[in-house]
């Protein structure tokens, strides 16, 4: 697994609930390593016992985990890189959402070994989406819930008023059903094409 | 289907949408529209009314500002600043427009198009001007552009830290690869660097052995951390009699090497030894106890070695601790061909 996803997911607990909580789950887990490098790659297993770790801590469902994780990637201070490239997509939510089917494409661009699963959104109407994410079917669902979670903070950025519901996974495939109640819904955070991320 | 009927403001406005970064010029050089991101770029938001060369100031290819000429250039590559700071650089073309949609009249001489971007200047260009994705027409890939830059430099700062991070570990991993754990001095592996560096720069210096008196029995009698307690100390006592650009080795059990450059006179070799042993005598507390250790010291000077043998030094100043030894308890001596021909023929 890419380092930058298990680094997401060492920001995210240390950052969520501190050094303590995640040093413990590293304990508990028996991991080699508490700290990971973004630039390496490691064992799909250290992923997997990662979040079952943190799961077990908090007592909460995997999913849960999993959304947590996609909504501190866009809101936290430490990861506003990547909500910056996020905004690239659109100038709006629904630009933003149709500019999904190119996130695999742009992640490439930016760091080429880390390969998300491919995604496509699906049009129903004008305010009526979902988002199917193609899975390998060998491992445990996980983008979807992440995507779900980073979704619900993205429209939060945007302003959007939007209902998110993971429809569940078949083999092979997770199914996000999106509902866009308002496109300008609040004032959305800012964003200047020209800051540079700190 | 005829394009012909389109005026000057039907074709700004598709302009507008097509190349937000245009200039529609008339006859004489004068901006008649400017597309809405062109006009963030000038002072005072309207340049319309203003002639092409008060805005921007054309680098290449060397040419008059005057229409004419401009008109000259039509189709090619051309290279323009502007006018005002930033000064930014900007790329352009220039397409000329038939007579009647230049100018309402007749008989005027027919205007132009400049499109505009920005080439490699734009990431500056968007700060400066507060631009967004509304500036670039949809089918730009200014946008994408940016997001490059700013991926690629998300993606080197993350390697940049972790280079740094590794650097630290390589320079500590060094670091502890010529410590002595217990002591802090260095051990076995510094010596060779140690003596190549002094090779290499021809600096005189003095290469002391010594070797600790009654340690075995320290250790035996109060156990190996009365054994290391009075390592440590002597340690930090050699360490305190001798200078920062002395170096102080372990290389094992209870021996020291001592390298000291600068050193080439007998008197100063030999008073050090002196202090040293002096030093090392004083009692070592540990717990309730004293323990009392001495020290034996040979030494040998590189100026004595023409040309200089760092492994005959080591073997003579050797020669010199076993002739210490040999005298009594808490001595130094220096090498000298004597004390080798003693060695020799000695026991042994």
């Amino acid at each position: 697994m890419h380092g930058l996803i298990n680094q997401a997911i060492e920001r995210f607990a240390r950052g969520t609930y501190g050094d303590g909580f995640w040093e413990g789950v590293c304990r508990r887990r028996n991991l080699p390593v508490l700290s990971f490098e973004a630039m390496q790659s490691y064992d799909p297993e250290v992923t997997e016992a990662l979040l079952d770790g943190i799961a077990d801590a908090l007592g909460k469902a995997r999913s849960e985990v999993l959304e947590d994780i996609g909504t501190f990637l866009v809101s936290s201070p430490s990861t506003v890189a990547l909500r910056r490239l996020l905004r690239f997509g659109g100038t709006g939510f629904v630009d933003f959402l149709l500019s999904l089917d190119d996130l695999p494409a742009r992640v490439r661009l930016a760091v080429p070994e880390l390969e998300l699963p491919q995604m496509e959104l699906r049009e129903h109407g004008a305010r009526s989406f979902s988002f199917v994410v193609r899975t390998d079917g060998a491992g445990k669902p996980w983008f979807g819930h992440v995507m779900v979670g980073l979704l619900r903070a993205m429209a939060d950025d945007y302003g959007a008023l939007v209902v998110l519901e993971h429809m569940g996974a078949s083999p092979g495939r997770e199914i996000i059903a999106i509902m866009l109640l308002e496109a300008s819904f609040a004032e959305g955070r800012a964003f200047d094409l020209g800051a540079r991320a700190p | 289907m005829s394009f012909a009927g389109l005026d000057a403001e039907t074709l700004g406005t598709v302009l507008d949408t097509l190349c937000p970064m245009h200039l529609l010029l008339d006859g004489t050089g004068h901006i008649r529209h400017a597309g809405p991101a062109m006009r963030k770029l000038s002072p005072g938001g309207t340049p319309e009314g203003m002639h092409l060369s008060e805005l921007l100031d054309l680098r290449r290819p060397r040419a008059s500002d005057r229409m004419e000429a401009l008109l000259a250039l039509a189709g090619r590559k051309l290279h323009f600043a502007l006018r005002t700071p930033p000064r930014t650089e900007l790329k352009g073309v220039l397409v000329p427009l038939p007579a009647e949609a230049g100018a309402a009249g007749a008989e005027a001489p027919a205007g132009a198009v400049l499109n505009l971007s920005f080439g490699i200047s734009i990431v500056d260009a968007v700060r400066d001007f507060a631009l967004t994705s509304a500036d670039f027409a949809a089918t730009d890939l200014a946008i994408e552009m940016l997001y490059l830059v700013e991926a690629k430099s998300a993606a080197m700062e993350e390697l940049r830290r972790l280079n740094t991070r590794l650097d630290g570990a390589r320079i500590e991993a060094l670091e502890a690869s010529v410590t002595d754990k217990l002591t802090g001095l260095r051990n076995r592996r510094a010596l060779e660097p140690v003596l190549s560096r002094m090779a290499e720069t021809g600096t005189d210096f003095a290469l002391m052995h010594l070797d600790l008196d009654h340690f075995k029995h320290v250790n035996d009698t109060y156990g190996h951390a009365a054994g290391d307690a009075v390592l440590q100390a002597v340690a930090s006592r050699l360490t305190g009699c001798t200078r920062e650009r002395d170096t102080l080795i372990r290389i094992g059990g209870d021996e020291f090497l001592l390298v000291l450059p600068g050193h080439s006179r007998t008197e100063t070799v030999a008073d050090l030894a002196h202090r040293l042993i002096r030093e090392i005598s004083r009692p070592v507390p540990f717990g309730e106890r004293l323990l009392k250790v001495a020290a034996s010291v040979g030494a040998s000077l590189s100026r004595d070695y023409q040309p200089l043998d760092p492994v005959r030094m080591m073997h003579d100043a050797d020669t010199a601790l076993y002739a210490a030894k040999a005298a009594g308890r808490g001595i130094y001596r220096l090498y000298t061909p004597e004390l080798g021909q003693m060695g020799a023929g000695g026991p042994g």
